[in-house]
């Protein structure tokens, strides 16, 4: 998942889940019935792990655009310095 | 959101927070309901009244309970506990209270009823106080909801008496 689908994953879980709690409280007190209202939700909270918890393909239509292996190839990575001297000097208290 | 992982946990953590927004929202709606219970109670004969070897009153009746409890009833209830008891003075204790019958409702239809019964528990007294006794019966309810707080009430039905003498 890259960065915008990440965005838009979180966005849609809270969405999601708020509406689902409205429309379950919504239709427990008409029917006058928990029940109908821990089962919407229970129904609610399901569908929204199965839209926004897998990585599905909508959730990466901007991806990182990575380097070129051409590219990369003409700009050698630094190498670290092979003395490494630094040496903590420690004072005893 | 940026792992399988995170994204469970935060989803999961949210709606467990929702779902219990929802529960108090529902225990709120109780306050907008105003019960109007009604209750009658006859003592319809005394069967026996005694004195046990142990120096200890004791008194068994058949009663006729009527009631209509059906509004104290809401979406959020789950059961209605109810339970007669007796109250009465005595030159010991200024407050003597028995239960002589109880019956849990778990549903409206049922929270309207008529019952003729004898005493489910036994009325006993502490002592030998009960001849000539004056005495209020009082019918008590806990509803116990679904999510939230407890409500206890009462209605106190004065004006009992037992008889005179042993029987």
């Amino acid at each position: 998942m890259d960065c915008e689908g990440q965005k838009l994953a979180e966005q849609l879980m809270q969405i999601m889940l708020l509406s689902f709690a409205v429309i379950a409280i919504g239709a427990g007190y008409i029917t006058a019935s928990f029940q109908t209202m821990i089962l919407t939700y229970a129904g609610g909270v399901v569908l929204t792990t199965l839209v926004t918890l897998p990585n599905w393909p909508f959730f990466n239509h901007h991806p990182l655009k990575w380097l070129d292996p051409s590219e990369a190839e003409k700009h050698p990575k630094p190498q670290p310095s092979v003395n490494v001297t630094a040496k903590k000097k420690f004072t005893s208290i | 959101m940026h792992s399988f992982g995170y994204r469970a946990n935060a989803l999961f953590t949210f709606a467990v927070t929702i779902l219990g927004f929802m529960c108090a929202l529902a225990s709120f709606t109780d306050s907008f309901n105003s019960p109007s219970p009604s209750v009658q109670v006859q003592v319809l004969k005394v069967n026996w009244f005694q004195k046990q070897p142990n120096g200890n009153d004791e008194v068994s009746m058949t009663l006729n309970i009527s009631a209509d409890l059906q509004s104290l009833f809401t979406w959020n209830t789950k059961q209605v506990f109810v339970f007669l008891a007796a109250e009465y003075v005595t030159p010991k204790h200024v407050l003597n209270q028995i239960s002589l019958w109880d019956a849990i409702i778990q549903e409206k239809e049922n929270a309207k009823f008529t019952i003729t019964t004898s005493n489910k528990y036994r009325f006993i007294d502490q002592g030998s106080n009960l001849r000539g006794k004056e005495f209020n019966l009082t019918l008590h309810w806990h509803v116990m909801p679904k999510t939230g707080k407890m409500l206890a009430d009462k209605v106190v039905l004065p004006g009992y008496r037992l008889p005179a003498e042993y029987r």
